[in-house]
C-alpha cells in the first residue's frame, strides 16, 4: 500500500490533466492539417476560437505542478514526472498555438485573389508531423522511451519536405509575382508544421529523461 | 555514427534492480573507514545482513531506510556501541585508518574518542556548559594545563557555532541550554576530543526546524575537518547534507550512490519506492 495517498492521488489528477490536454491539442493539429487541404471556413474559425481553452488548461496544469513540488518536495522518478509535466506541457501549448496559426494562414490563402493558392503538397508533411506528435504522446502516455527514440529519424523527413515546400515556393514567386502574399503564407505553413514536429521531438526527449533518468538532447 | 543513431542505438536499460545486492558505489579511494562482510544478530536475529562500504574522508554520508531497517544498528558498529548491548554479536572486518577495530588491543574509550557520537536526544551531562566540552579532553590527557584545556574548549565551542551564545555564561549547567544548543553542545564535547569521524543518530529529530537548520549547517562546515555518517529519518535532511546517501532495507545495504543521483535517478525498485513514499 502506498504511504502518501494524497501525495499520488494529486499525481494521478495531474496526470489525467495532462492526457486531457494532449487530447485536445492532438484534435487541434488533426484538425488544422485537415484545413490545410480543404479550406473549410467554419473549421479554420473553431480552431482559432478554442485556443484559449488550451491556454486556460497549461495555467492549471503549470499552478498543479508548482503546488504539488511546494508541498510535496517529490524525489526520483515524481520529480522526474513533474518536470517532464511542467516542460511537457509548454511544448503542448505552443503546438495548440501552432495549429491556431496554420488556422490564420489558410485562412490568408483562402481569401487571397490568388489563381494558385497552393503551391506546395502539404500532406505528405502533415502525415509525418501528425506520426510524429502521435508517437510523443503515446510514448509519454506509455512512458516508453523506445517509442520516444523513433521519432527522431522521422523529423528528418519532415525537414526535406519544408525544404522542398520552400523550393516550390519559390518557384511559384516567379511564375505568379503578383500575390507574393499569399505564396508567403504558403510556406508559413511549412514552417508551422515543421515547428510542431520539433516540438514533438522535445517531447520525446522529455519522455526518455521521465523514463530513464537521461538527459538527451537531439540538436 | 551520427547523433541520431546513437541515440537511437543506445538501448533502454532503465530496469530498476530487484536483487538483495547492493548497487551503487558502496566503496570510495582511500576511505576513513572501512566495513567489510559485516553482520549482526540481536541473539539469533539477523539485524544487519553482510554489509560492505566504505567511509570517505570529509564526506557527509546519510544513512536512510524504514524503522528496523538496521541503519542506526549498522551506525553503531562504527564505534563498537554495539559493545554494550548484550545479546548482540557484530561479526566482519571494520576498520578505521586500516586499523581493526575489533583487535583484541584495540581500547573502546580511545576508539569512541577517533569515532564520536551524536544522539537523538540532547544528552549534556548534569555539568557546567565548559565541563561538557572539557570532560573528553581532560581523561584522555589532551590538555597539559588550564590555559590549553581553555582553548580547547573555545576552539570546540566555535567549531560547534555555540560560542558566542555561551561564552559568558561558561559555568552555568549546559541542560539550562535550549534543545537546539543542547545539541551543539554534545556536538562540540564530541569534537573535543579530536575525532576522525562523527557518528550522528538522527541528530535533530528533537529539534525545532530554526536549530535543526543551524546543526545542518554546522554538518556541512564540520565536513571540512571530519567524516560524518548521519542516520536520519528526514529524506529531505538527507538530501540537504549529505553527498553519499546509503539506503537499507531489512538488514541489507541496498543501494549506495550520490546523494543527487539517488534523489533524482535510484537505480533499485525498493530505494525508489521508499523515497517515493510508495514502500509498506
Amino acid at each position: 500500500m502506498p504511504v502518501h495517498h494524497t501525495f499520488h492521488n494529486e499525481l494521478e489528477k495531474l496526470n489525467q490533466k495532462l492526457l486531457t490536454m494532449v487530447a485536445m491539442v492532438e484534435d487541434r493539429v488533426r484538425k488544422a492539417v485537415t484545413v490545410i487541404e480543404t479550406h473549410d471556413e467554419e473549421l479554420v474559425k473553431s480552431i482559432i476560437r478554442s485556443d484559449y481553452q488550451i491556454d486556460d488548461m497549461e495555467v492549471e496544469i503549470e499552478e498543479d505542478c508548482l503546488k504539488i513540488m511546494a508541498l510535496h518536495q517529490p524525489v526520483a522518478s515524481d520529480l522526474r514526472f513533474l518536470i517532464t509535466v511542467i516542460k511537457v506541457n509548454n511544448e503542448i501549448e505552443r503546438i495548440g498555438d501552432m495549429a491556431v496559426n496554420i488556422a490564420k494562414r489558410v485562412d490568408v490563402i483562402s481569401q487571397s485573389t490568388s489563381v494558385m493558392k497552393g503551391a506546395f503538397d502539404y500532406s505528405e508533411m502533415s502525415e509525418h508531423v501528425i506520426t510524429m506528435l502521435k508517437m510523443s504522446l503515446d510514448a509519454l502516455v506509455h512512458r516508453d522511451a523506445a517509442m520516444a527514440r523513433q521519432i527522431f529519424l522521422i523529423e528528418d523527413k519532415v525537414n526535406t519536405l519544408r525544404n522542398q515546400a520552400y523550393d516550390a515556393v519559390v518557384k511559384m514567386l516567379s511564375l505568379y509575382p503578383e500575390h507574393p502574399g499569399c505564396m508567403i503564407n504558403n510556406y508559413l505553413l511549412a514552417r508551422h508544421l515543421e515547428r510542431i514536429a520539433d516540438r514533438a521531438t522535445n517531447i520525446a526527449e522529455e519522455v526518455i529523461y521521465l523514463v530513464e533518468g537521461e538527459i538527451v538532447r537531439l540538436r | 555514427m551520427s547523433g541520431k543513431e546513437e541515440i537511437l542505438s543506445e538501448v533502454t536499460t532503465k530496469a530498476l534492480h530487484k536483487e538483495r545486492e547492493t548497487v551503487g558505489s558502496p566503496f570510495v579511494e582511500n576511505p576513513r573507514m572501512t566495513c567489510r562482510e559485516v553482520n549482526v544478530y540481536y541473539g539469533d536475529k539477523k539485524a544487519i545482513n553482510n554489509v560492505n562500504i566504505d567511509i570517505a574522508r570529509n564526506e557527509v554520508i546519510a544513512m536512510i531506510g524504514p524503522s528496523g531497517c538496521g541503519k542506526s544498528t549498522f551506525l553503531r558498529c562504527l564505534n563498537r556501541m554495539n559493545d554494550t548491548i548484550e545479546g548482540c554479536r557484530v561479526t566482519g572486518d571494520l576498520r578505521l585508518d586500516g586499523m581493526d577495530i575489533h583487535d583484541k588491543n584495540v581500547d573502546v574509550v580511545p576508539l569512541r574518542a577517533r569515532v564520536g557520537m551524536v544522539f537523538q536526544k540532547p544528552n549534556p551531562f548534569p555539568k557546567s556548559i565548559f565541563d561538557n566540552v572539557a570532560y573528553g579532553p581532560k581523561i584522555h590527557g589532551l590538555a597539559q594545563n588550564k590555559a590549553e584545556l581553555d582553548e580547547i574548549v573555545e576552539r570546540s565551542l566555535k567549531k560547534a557555532g555555540l560560542w558566542d551564545e555561551v561564552k559568558d555564561r561558561l559555568t552555568q549547567p549546559g541542560t539550562g541550554l535550549s534543545g537546539g544548543q543542547q545539541q551543539r553542545l554534545c556536538i562540540a564535547r564530541a569534537i573535543a576530543v579530536s575525532p576522525e569521524v562523527i557518528l550522528m543518530d538522527e541528530p535533530c529529530s528533537a529539534l525545532d526546524p530554526i536549530a535543526t537548520a543551524r546543526i545542518e549547517e554546522l554538518i556541512a562546515e564540520l565536513r571540512q575537518h571530519y567524516s560524518i555518517v548521519i542516520v536520519t529519518h528526514s529524506m529531505q535532511q538527507a538530501a540537504r547534507v549529505s553527498q553519499r546517501t546509503a539506503y537499507f532495507h531489512l538488514g541489507d545495504l541496498i543501494e549506495v550512490g550520490m546523494t543527487d543521483r539517488v534523489f533524482t535517478n535510484p537505480r533499485h525498485q525498493l530505494t525508489e519506492d521508499y523515497i517515493t513514499g510508495r514502500f509498506g
